[in-house]
């Protein structure tokens, strides 16, 4: 099965981003294909690099760029939620005159098509969050 | 999956269901549903928008959003059909239950009753739930 896979909440927040990160593992490990993991909402807060949760918790941000490693995964951030919450690559920085980047990496920041996109090509569109 | 899923990239057209069911100025949600709509639009899918729970709101003639000082988005509504995105709907129980009716909807629907929305979410290929 082709899977496209949506997060559309805040990590730590919301169990939903927990809840995609399993989705996806427990897919891929079983030998289905992620299409492709799009953020979006306050899901964009799971692509930056700064995050630092206490140590003895999981560290979610971590855990997608090891999924990502792992299976060559694409993890896109909408580019217009980003920009309203503080997500900045180099070439954002570089376009909107900012000092500083936090994506993570593996993380990419593009645009809404990617999930219609995303949608289109994948057979089953999941969607994480309330 | 139908034999439409298989056709090459480019050619593929499937049913998408935007479902918006939170208030507008509340949370985000409604506002950036309406921006993938937008951008959805250039893929010229089958799209349908449907209006239930609290998302009827979105759609409320007279709103006046200067004592929240956020953007009223709701003019956008009617440009949807520019963009060739027509079939709008609503449930007739979330009118009623909050003591509207189709005339306190600032664009033309198709309103239907709850059983009808279930069929309706039955036929599509895509479901983005806001």
């Amino acid at each position: 099965m082709k899977f496209a896979i949506q997060v559309n909440e805040g990590p730590y927040q919301h169990q939903a981003s927990d809840s995609a990160y399993q989705f996806t593992k427990a897919a891929l490990d079983k030998g289905h294909e992620v299409y492709r993991v799009f953020f979006y909402h306050d899901g964009v807060h799971n692509g930056t690099r700064l995050t630092t949760p206490p140590q003895d918790d999981r560290h979610i941000t971590n855990r997608w760029i090891d999924l990502a490693e792992k299976y060559d995964l694409d993890l896109v951030v909408c580019v217009a939620a980003a920009q309203r919450r503080g997500i900045v690559d180099d070439g954002e920085a570089k376009r909107q005159g900012k000092d500083a980047t936090n994506i993570a990496p593996r993380f990419r920041i593009s645009g809404l098509g990617q999930l219609v996109e995303a949608g289109i090509q994948a057979e089953r569109l999941v969607v994480f969050g309330d | 999956m139908s034999e439409e899923d298989t056709m090459e990239e480019g050619g593929t057209v499937k049913k998408f269901l935007y479902v918006n069911r939170r208030a507008p100025y509340g949370s985000i949600y409604a506002l950036e549903s309406l921006e993938v709509v937008l951008i959805g639009a250039a893929f010229e899918q089958d799209v349908s928008v449907l209006f239930m729970e609290d998302g009827v709101y979105q759609i409320k003639k007279g709103q006046d959003t200067k004592g929240v000082d956020m953007k009223n988005f709701s003019p956008t509504y009617r440009a949807l059909e520019m963009y060739d995105v027509e079939k709008l709907y609503v449930e007739k129980e979330s009118l009623d239950e909050r003591g509207l009716t189709e005339d306190d909807l600032l664009v033309p629907v198709e309103v239907m009753t709850r059983a009808q929305v279930s069929d309706l979410m039955e036929e599509q290929e895509v479901i983005f739930n806001f």
